[in-house]
């Protein structure tokens, strides 16, 4: 348990001093539905553009933390054969992943907080929200994306692996329908769009916070399929020096 | 128990085989240096006794443990020291420690352990910021940190000036005398010589010596002289019948005998053959080889 506590008090200690991930993980989301929350200039067919923002950022935000976040500094570890040297401790595979989850985890909270509090602020009312749905859906979203980021940070040297994961971020981003519909982009994108999980992640949350009523079970199996198959390549191919 | 034994290994990346039916052992207590040319087999040894990967055949058992099978029930046991890295360069040198020693929870203090490798003052420093020097102290002290039975160091004063060297040798020498079983990696023969009780010796692969160092120094003899650069080493060679190594003014002849008799034939055929070709002969001496001698005898033409 001591080793466990040292370890998560090791990763967080880490990504409290890695300040440009913090600005991905926390800054870039706040900013995107700060701004796109006040401006109405996005095609978002809802009546407040925060309605459907905010699934969308939280999201983008479950993808910055458990993708992008952990994904780099990960890959960084590996280059610095920080993990090679943990791997000679009584520390472990499962303790090591244990702490990095609850990390993770820590900054999603956090994350989630704020975004809601702005959500709140910009006129979001999610009065008939089903939140356990919501957290189940942020749970199942950062397996998918955790797998994803531990996938590329596993297989690529720290810096090819920096720019991956930023430029894996961009796309789906772009067409994961975060921002956006999906429907406002070509057809053949937008088929792209619907098997991402960035797409699925936004479609079950809306659903959840919004009670829109949409039927969501293809985009639930779609984020289900990354969440199983991304860990399980991620565990398959990770090379820890 | 052995601390440390070593039965037929062989590694083999593919086609490579980089270790080849080695065999050796390290007891409690001692500092065994393990030296050799780059590439000969050293690093693919000791990560199996670490446990980081396993061997293509033959056994290995550290405090009688499978190190692959069972490592995480010999990590608790034992310290490792990497060549290099192992650290975030934004990790603080006393977070870092008193994570490790949580880590282990074997009753170490970080702050002792920071004093001991005498990282006092750069405690609030992160890794970036450290020298060379202090970066290898501070890896010393995670080893340190598993208060271990079995410490695998490797190249620990590589970039430590002079005096942090005399540290850590003095801490290396402390933990064999307090019944640790030292496994010391180096290139630098000069420490090998002062800390090491045992040495095995790699090259391409294999064990080419695994002795004590007084018995690899006793079965051998040299005859050291300087004279003139213009000295014809090929010439003397072939006239005496030995290998010749030059560096500068400076010349040696190691032969397999201890016989002092032989010893001074050679010393009498060398000096008529320098004075025959009107060369100078300072600085004679004869005596057992220093390890340096031996390291470039049984690794010729291999780079250290």
């Amino acid at each position: 348990m001591s080793a466990l506590r040292s370890q998560i008090g090791a990763e967080l200690s880490l990504v409290r001093r890695n300040g440009e991930q913090l600005l991905v993980t926390l800054g870039i989301p706040l900013l995107l539905l700060g701004f796109f929350g006040s401006v109405d200039i996005l095609p978002a067919n809802t009546d407040d553009p925060v309605d459907f923002l905010v699934p969308g950022i939280l999201a983008l935000a479950v993808m910055s933390t458990s993708m992008v976040s952990l994904g780099i500094a990960t890959g960084f570890e590996r280059s610095y054969l920080v993990l090679k040297r943990l791997a000679a401790t009584p520390l472990g595979t499962g303790r090591l992943i244990s702490a990095k989850t609850i990390a993770v985890a820590c900054v999603e909270a956090i994350q989630l907080v704020l975004l809601v509090a702005l959500g709140l602020a910009l006129g979001w009312s999610p009065a008939s929200a089903n939140w356990f749905l919501a957290v189940a859906a942020v749970v199942v979203g950062t397996f998918a994306f955790a797998g994803i980021g531990l996938t590329l940070a596993g297989n690529l040297r720290g810096e090819v692996n920096l720019a991956a994961s930023n430029g894996l971020y961009l796309v789906l981003l772009l067409l994961g329908g975060v921002l956006f519909p999906l429907d406002e982009l070509p057809s053949f994108l937008e088929g792209v769009g619907r098997i991402t999980p960035t797409h699925a992640l936004a479609d079950v949350l809306a659903d959840a916070l919004t009670s829109s009523g949409v039927h969501t079970g293809s985009s639930w199996l779609v984020l289900g399929a990354w969440a199983v198959v991304m860990p399980i390549v991620a565990a398959r191919t990770f090379r820890w020096n | 128990m052995t601390a440390v034994e070593v039965a037929n290994l062989s590694v083999c990346y593919g086609p490579l085989r980089a270790v080849d039916d080695v065999s050796f052992a390290a007891s409690f207590g001692e500092v065994t240096a393990v030296l050799g040319p780059n590439g000969a087999g050293k690093t693919s040894t000791i990560e199996t006794c670490e446990g980081f990967r396993p061997p293509t055949s033959g056994t290995v058992r550290v405090l009688g443990l499978d190190p692959w099978a069972q490592r995480t029930t010999l990590h608790r046991e034992i310290g490792v020291m990497l060549q290099e890295g192992g650290v975030y360069p934004s990790a603080r040198v006393g977070e870092t420690v008193a994570q490790y020693c949580r880590l282990y929870d074997r009753g170490m203090s970080p702050t002792e352990l920071v004093d001991r490798v005498g990282l006092r003052d750069r405690s609030t420093a992160t890794w970036r910021r450290l020298s060379g020097g202090e970066k290898q102290r501070l890896c010393l002290a995670l080893a340190l940190a598993a208060n271990p039975r079995v410490a695998f160091l490797d190249e620990p004063t590589s970039g430590v000036d002079v005096n942090g060297r005399d540290d850590v040798r003095e801490i290396i020498r402390r933990l064999a005398t307090d019944g640790c079983a030292v496994i010391l990696a180096t290139h630098e023969l000069d420490e090998a010589e002062r800390l090491a009780d045992r040495v095995v010796l790699f090259n391409r692969g294999r064990i080419v010596a695994n002795s004590t160092l007084a018995n690899l120094r006793s079965t051998r003899t040299t005859v050291r002289f300087r004279s003139s650069t213009s000295l014809d080493a090929a010439a003397l060679s072939r006239h005496i019948g030995l290998d010749v190594s030059a560096s500068g003014d400076e010349f040696a002849i190691g032969f397999s005998s201890t016989d002092a008799s032989m010893a001074s034939d050679l010393v009498s055929r060398i000096s008529v053959w320098l004075g025959s070709n009107s060369l100078p002969l300072h600085d004679l001496n004869v005596g057992g080889e220093r390890l340096e001698d031996i390291f470039r005898m049984l690794t010729k033409g291999d780079e250290s």
